[in-house]
């Protein structure tokens, strides 16, 4: 088989998989919401309501589609494209299993192992946001800018933590490419027992990133009726809302494949299986990951309040910012005790 | 003091452990997650539906006789007793030939509540004195359209085949209260002028 047609199949596949998982985490948000609230949730739509989101999509399409006479036409249509484009391409990095052989041929389940994965997908995170500011200047609209302001300045403050937490488990595992950073912990421990201060900074920083609660204030609707947003109708609206769980969705794949060791899972040698089947499972190894940091999104947005401006800000530059660097510094101290620096 | 129950309020400075915030919030988190397998607050309402008291105030019932010819003789004084409105009529003489559908000899054409406006009173029972309306233990349930919250007699006038049984809040107590003299409501005409003039 070429290549490039196993890359297509991948790319197909990763594609699929991750507007899929999207359109499930909608109705698994409004479940896992419902259960904590006590509450039966969406129920009327198929079984267990599971052709809830289905309806939700028909419903998006089938709304009026409002453009602002006072808006930035051109704008306003590019700020969702924006959106959902980045929040798809930050994919393309993860590894998603072990080496599959179809005959000879050797592939990795991956788009592409770049040796510079991590700072792609900063860059295209970072990207994300213009998404959101462009949306929310173009709508011409107080809060729509107030929730592009916020939103573009709490992206700013979170993600020089997040970068300093990455920086110490670069030091620690002394690469940049993402299947390096995994098979590494297919070796020794998942980084989470050398990381466990920068870990928890990046998910904290990951939760600010894709702007969830606690750190939802782009989009809060007590304050800015849906922030960046409010003008945004059909499915221009379903794209914003989507990304949001799309960019979930690769958040916790990235927490995953950092910190928490990826497709590898423990004892998978002593299995006595190997080759493709060994792939098949670290797949859905790396899925039920996936899914249990999506299902911990959630259960932290049902559980505490959004934060106010200026603490979301305090806690940014005085609180993440200097333990990230402390971070740093121990991590360099403890490699140096040890020998792994010279 | 009015009550024992007022607390002095505590303003002290936080601890360490409450400022990194990270101890609340896993706890908050246990507290969410025990949530989820805890009995659920809401029902699935038109497949299950919650119990109700047998003598509940629900969607009105217009009774027939044993004959099965309707009571309502359209007299009115159920939309008079009415305190939101709800109940309109028409009434109608009954034609040679109808002995068997209507009991008097007058009959309500038309008989409507508005189950909008209803607030379930009783009131109505209340004033019927042919025992003709009465309030079930069912419920109204929701439309789309206010229109169809309108019901008129197709949905009010019980079937000779289904009888709605009303006994339960019918019982012997209230028949007796309802016969009772001394109350103002259930005096006749000539019981009134009677009191009147033995009281002068």
């Amino acid at each position: 088989m070429e290549p490039i047609i196993f890359k297509a199949i991948v790319v197909g596949l990763i594609f699929s998989i991750t507007l899929l998982v999207a359109t499930y985490s909608t109705y698994a948000e409004r479940k896992v919401s419902a259960l904590m609230q006590d509450r039966v949730g969406p129920n009327r739509a198929g079984p267990f309501g599971l052709l809830q989101p289905i309806a939700d999509a028909v419903k998006m399409f089938m709304k009026e589609e409002l453009i602002p006479s006072v808006s930035n036409r051109w704008l306003f249509v590019l700020g969702p494209c924006i959106s959902m484009l980045t929040a798809l391409m930050a994919g393309v990095v993860i590894p998603w299993g072990g080496p599959i052989t179809i005959g000879e041929q050797t592939f990795d389940f991956q788009i592409v192992d770049l040796n510079v994965g991590i700072l792609f997908l900063f860059g295209v995170a970072s990207l994300g946001v213009y998404g959101i500011m462009i949306g929310g200047w173009a709508s011409n609209n107080k809060f729509s800018l107030l929730g592009a302001i916020r939103a573009s300045s709490q992206m700013i403050s979170y993600e020089i933590a997040m970068g300093l937490a990455i920086i110490a488990l670069v030091m620690t595992t002394g690469t940049l490419s993402l299947k390096e950073i995994v098979n590494q912990q297919d070796a020794a421990y998942c980084n989470f027992v050398y990381q466990p201060l920068g870990c928890l900074i990046f998910i904290i920083c990951a939760f600010a990133e894709t702007n969830r609660a606690p750190f939802d204030l782009a989009e809060c609707e007590t304050e800015l009726i849906g922030g960046y947003h409010t003008e945004y109708s059909s499915m221009k609206l379903g794209f914003y809302l989507f990304a949001e769980y799309i960019n979930m969705f690769i958040s916790s794949a990235v927490i995953a494949c950092f910190y928490f060791g990826g497709y590898n899972f423990p004892f998978q040698h002593s299995l006595g299986i190997d080759g493709n089947w060994l792939s098949i499972i670290q797949f859905f190894v790396l899925f039920g990951k996936i899914v249990f940091f999506i299902f911990f999104f959630m259960w932290v947005r049902w559980t505490i309040p959004r934060f106010r401006y200026d603490q979301l800000m305090n806690l940014g530059w005085k609180g993440l910012l200097p333990l990230a660097i402390a971070n740093i510094f121990v991590t360099g101290i403890v490699m140096w005790v040890n020998g792994d620096i010279n | 003091m009015l009550t024992d129950r007022s607390k002095q309020v505590v303003r002290k400075e936080m601890t360490w452990a409450e400022k990194a915030y990270l101890p609340a919030i896993f706890s908050g988190m246990m507290i969410t997650f025990s949530h989820i397998f805890k009995k659920k607050a809401t029902i699935k309402y038109p497949e299950q539906k919650r119990p109700i008291a047998p003598i509940y105030r629900g969607q009105h019932v217009l009774k027939r006789d044993e004959a099965g010819a309707e009571r309502c003789t359209a007299c009115g004084l159920c939309a008079v007793a009415c305190p939101a409105e709800a109940i309109t009529m028409v009434a109608e003489e009954r034609k040679k030939g109808e002995e068997n559908l209507y009991r008097e000899e007058k009959y309500a054409s038309m008989y409507e509540i508005n189950m909008l406006r209803c607030i379930f009173c009783g009131l109505c029972e209340e004033a019927c004195p042919k025992e003709a309306i009465f309030l079930t233990d069912r419920l109204v349930p929701s439309t789309f359209e206010r229109a169809d919250f309108i019901y008129g007699k197709s949905k009010l006038v019980e079937t000779i085949d289904n009888p709605i049984d009303v006994s339960v809040r019918q019982t012997q107590k209230v028949l007796e209260f309802k016969e009772d003299k001394k109350h103002k409501h259930n005096r006749t005409f000539l019981d009134k002028i009677n009191t009147i003039i033995q009281r002068h």
